[in-house]
């Protein structure tokens, strides 16, 4: 799957087979209460899977200073 | 995951409140809690003229958008702050919503204003940047609220940002700030104007999931100046503690604002003086912005802190 990280800092990532929602925030060490996952313009739910062929989005909700 | 309401795929899942929805009905439930909250604390009604403070970013914009499907008569403030790029980019982010909407937009730019922005003010005063930017952001929603004549001053402050400044208040005994910290501040001086923060029981998730979901183009880029802000480390605490124990956010404030903070509000024996300087309300004879600015003009080339403002 490929997966756009939007922001604080935009990056891309690569990675094999499919995986729930919160698997992928785990994975890549991201809170989920402060993050939200995108497929094709659609938010996704913890238990959602994302297949080894789709695309997502994650935004990060935090800000402030 | 299905919607509570409808059973329809959800898109939001609330696990504080063990429950998820789809997108038409999660716009609903922020909708109707910011309705609740406004209703509860007598924040403001369709009657008065309500100014929004408008930072481009997705809680004021979110905010915006409610109040005005609600049919308020919402006018957004948008401060200039004289951030680089992402000022810029605040203000093409705050003036899109507002031509989209046909809303009514006030812009007031500091540096033009009081000769320096933000960023050149820190390094001038040799403060924090938050602090100084906080201190100008306070000073002229209030200023620029009462010079309009604007019945309520409102913000976009969310549950994250509350429970953060909570924590960080109770962590450092700030007694002062600790009974100033309400979703509404009643005027209490003829130039001080009501504040409200009708978004305060939403997490920050929850209102960028209400913009992505509604398409509002919100500013995602974080200040520069943010990095290493004690409120950010203390929103990544509370939210850790989030995770394994869904509620805590909401409990830690709602607790203090039911439990504790009428305890301190009866102590409350401040009293309000008019600045010498500017005549803005102080709890000393010049008030902290005064002060601030007049330590900028001896520490700046008064070539350089030439503004237009007479303050």
């Amino acid at each position: 799957m490929k997966v756009t990280i939007r922001n604080p800092v935009r990056r891309e990532i690569a990675l094999d087979g499919s995986l729930k929602v919160h698997q992928l925030l785990a994975h890549l060490n991201l809170n989920p209460e402060s993050h939200i996952v995108i497929r094709d313009e659609e938010l996704l739910t913890s238990q959602d899977i994302i297949g080894n062929d789709d695309a997502v989005q994650i935004v990060s909700a935090i800000s402030g200073g | 995951m299905r919607c509570k309401k409808c059973h329809k795929k959800a898109s939001v899942e609330l696990r504080r409140h063990n429950t998820s929805f789809c997108p038409i009905h999660y716009i609903e439930f922020v909708s109707n809690q910011v309705s609740r909250n406004i209703k509860k604390h007598n924040m403001f009604t369709s009657a008065n003229r309500v100014l929004l403070a408008v930072s481009g970013g997705k809680d004021s914009l979110a905010l915006w958008d409610i109040l005005t499907k609600q049919g308020y008569n919402v006018t957004g403030l948008h401060l200039k702050l004289g951030i680089g790029n992402y000022s810029l980019k605040a203000a093409e982010k705050t003036r899109a919503f507002a031509e989209t909407h046909e809303l009514q937009l006030i812009e007031y730019d500091l540096e033009s204003e009081m000769g320096l922005g933000v960023s050149r003010l820190s390094k001038s005063i040799k403060r924090a940047p938050c602090s100084g930017c906080g201190l100008n952001k306070r000073y002229f929603f209030n200023k620029l609220a009462l010079q309009f004549q604007f019945d309520v001053l409102i913000t976009g402050h969310n549950l994250d940002d509350e429970a953060a400044t909570l924590f960080g208040n109770v962590l450092h005994w700030q007694e002062q700030a600790l009974s100033r910290q309400s979703p509404i501040l009643e005027s209490t001086h003829p130039n001080l104007v009501k504040k409200c923060k009708p978004l305060y029981t939403l997490t920050e998730r929850e209102i960028a999931s209400y913009c992505l979901l509604l398409k509002i183009a919100y500013q995602e880029e974080e200040c520069p100046n943010a990095a290493g802000a004690h409120s950010l480390l203390y929103k990544d605490l509370l939210n850790r503690l989030e995770v394994q124990s869904p509620g805590s956010k909401q409990q830690f404030l709602q607790g203090f604002l039911s439990k504790i903070r009428p305890s301190f509000r009866s102590q409350e024996t401040v009293t309000l003086n008019e600045c010498d300087s500017c005549g803005m309300p102080t709890t000393g004879q010049v008030c902290s912005f005064c002060r601030m600015w007049e330590r900028a003009r001896k520490l700046t080339d008064p070539k350089l802190v030439n503004g237009t403002s007479n303050l």
